[in-house]
């Protein structure tokens, strides 16, 4: 199942997608996120799962757009070198934008 | 325009409870229940052997426990059951954790999609939740499982506590918002912003150009349904699609949305808002039987 994490105003799309059938919740994307942005938490969605799952917290993804700005190419970084996407060693994170 | 009253509610919307007339608990089954406290209304929902017994529908108070307290007696009231035979109860909704008598505690994105499988059957794929103050998407397969979820973290735009602002602000009640914003020979065009405090500015100032109130309202309501379309084009919707919640009781909003949608959303005997609590109530079952075993 798919977590969109984030928001969509006039400036545009921001979410950060969880594919939460990959995600197997090592936390690898916890640690490699220099802003703290992300977290394990309890698979919410899916009252079987015995795994956690990872997440956005709920105080970043309001304002997920400025949380992830010193990642972003303004900031000398490439979209294919986000640190969380290439953390997670199942493929299950996504950015928007 | 027409006068406001003052100290009218025009906010205060109906609050329901429902007891199946051909139901008894007695009859020894399961009997399992489901707490809803959401953000501006609160919902408990009893079923027997998985079938629903019976409801109640209710705003909630400042204090998250005793709104759940309330709404489960309010539902009980006139049955004959009490608290203490319910086998076990699912709290959820954002004040999931303050459910005192509840078993455990599940998100309300679970239960919707559960509760909704429930009430509109197997064969709902999309179901909008449009409650008091957030709009979530949420897409499930036929079992009622979540296979998508999309809701917008920044702002509660566009939601009933909207709508309960606008309903005071022209001094029209809430249940007549709907109705009375499709007279209008022309649709107006949406208001530019769906944030509610810059849309009830952008309101007055209508008024004071002379706009009518069914106009205004036309205005309000199409925003609202365009603002939802934009959020729903992340997920997709697939048919069949279903609206939850307090604004599924609009027309106004659900006929705009249906017609930008191009698709027609399932209809309800039982009062749209309790999704959730139903859901609540069949994991609550699933729960007690997974124990006994």
């Amino acid at each position: 199942m798919k977590a969109n994490y984030g928001y969509k105003d006039g400036s545009g799309d921001f979410f950060i997608t969880v594919d939460t059938d990959l995600c197997n919740g090592c936390g690898d994307c916890t640690t490699a996120c220099p802003a703290g942005v992300l977290e394990l938490v309890e698979n919410g969605y899916d009252i079987d799962a015995e795994t956690p799952i990872a997440a956005v917290m709920k105080e970043h993804s309001k304002k997920i757009k400025y949380s992830c700005m010193p990642c972003k190419p303004a900031a000398g970084y490439a979209i294919a070198d986000l640190p969380c996407v290439k953390a997670c060693s199942p493929g299950a994170m996504e950015h928007s934008w | 325009m027409a006068e406001v009253q003052k100290g009218k509610e025009y906010w205060r919307w109906t609050e329901s409870r429902w007891t199946s007339p051909d139901m008894d608990w007695k009859s020894g089954g399961i009997i399992s229940a489901g707490v809803d406290v959401g953000s501006v209304s609160t919902q408990a929902v009893v079923m027997v052997d998985g079938k629903l017994y019976c409801y109640a529908n209710m705003r909630t108070g400042s204090d998250s426990p005793e709104s759940a307290n309330n709404a489960m007696k309010w539902a009980l009231e006139g049955t004959g059951l009490s608290r203490d035979k319910i086998h076990a109860t699912v709290g959820t909704g954002y004040g999931r954790v303050n459910v005192p008598f509840a078993t455990k505690a599940i998100t309300e994105i679970a239960c919707h999609a559960r509760g909704g499988n429930f009430m509109y059957g197997p064969q709902v794929r999309t179901i909008l939740d449009m409650g008091g103050q957030d709009c979530k998407a949420i897409r499930c397969d036929e079992k009622g499982k979540v296979t998508a979820f999309l809701m917008n973290d920044k702002c509660a735009a566009g939601t009933g506590r909207g709508m309960e602002v606008f309903s005071d602000l022209l001094g029209v009640h809430i249940n007549d918002v709907g109705a009375m914003s499709l007279q209008v020979a022309e649709e107006p065009p949406p208001v530019s912003s769906t944030c509610v405090v810059f849309a009830k500015s952008e309101a007055s100032g209508l008024l004071r150009q002379g706009w009518p109130k069914e106009k205004v309202l036309a205005a309000y309501c199409s925003a609202m349904a365009h603002r939802i379309v934009t959020l729903l084009e992340r997920i997709g919707v697939e048919k069949e699609f279903a609206i939850t919640g307090g604004i599924s009781k609009n027309v106004g909003v659900v006929s705009r949305l249906s017609k930008e949608l191009s698709v027609t959303p399932l209809k309800t005997d039982l009062d749209p808002q309790i999704a959730g609590a139903i859901g609540g109530a069949l994991f609550a079952k699933a729960l007690y039987e997974k124990k006994g075993k």
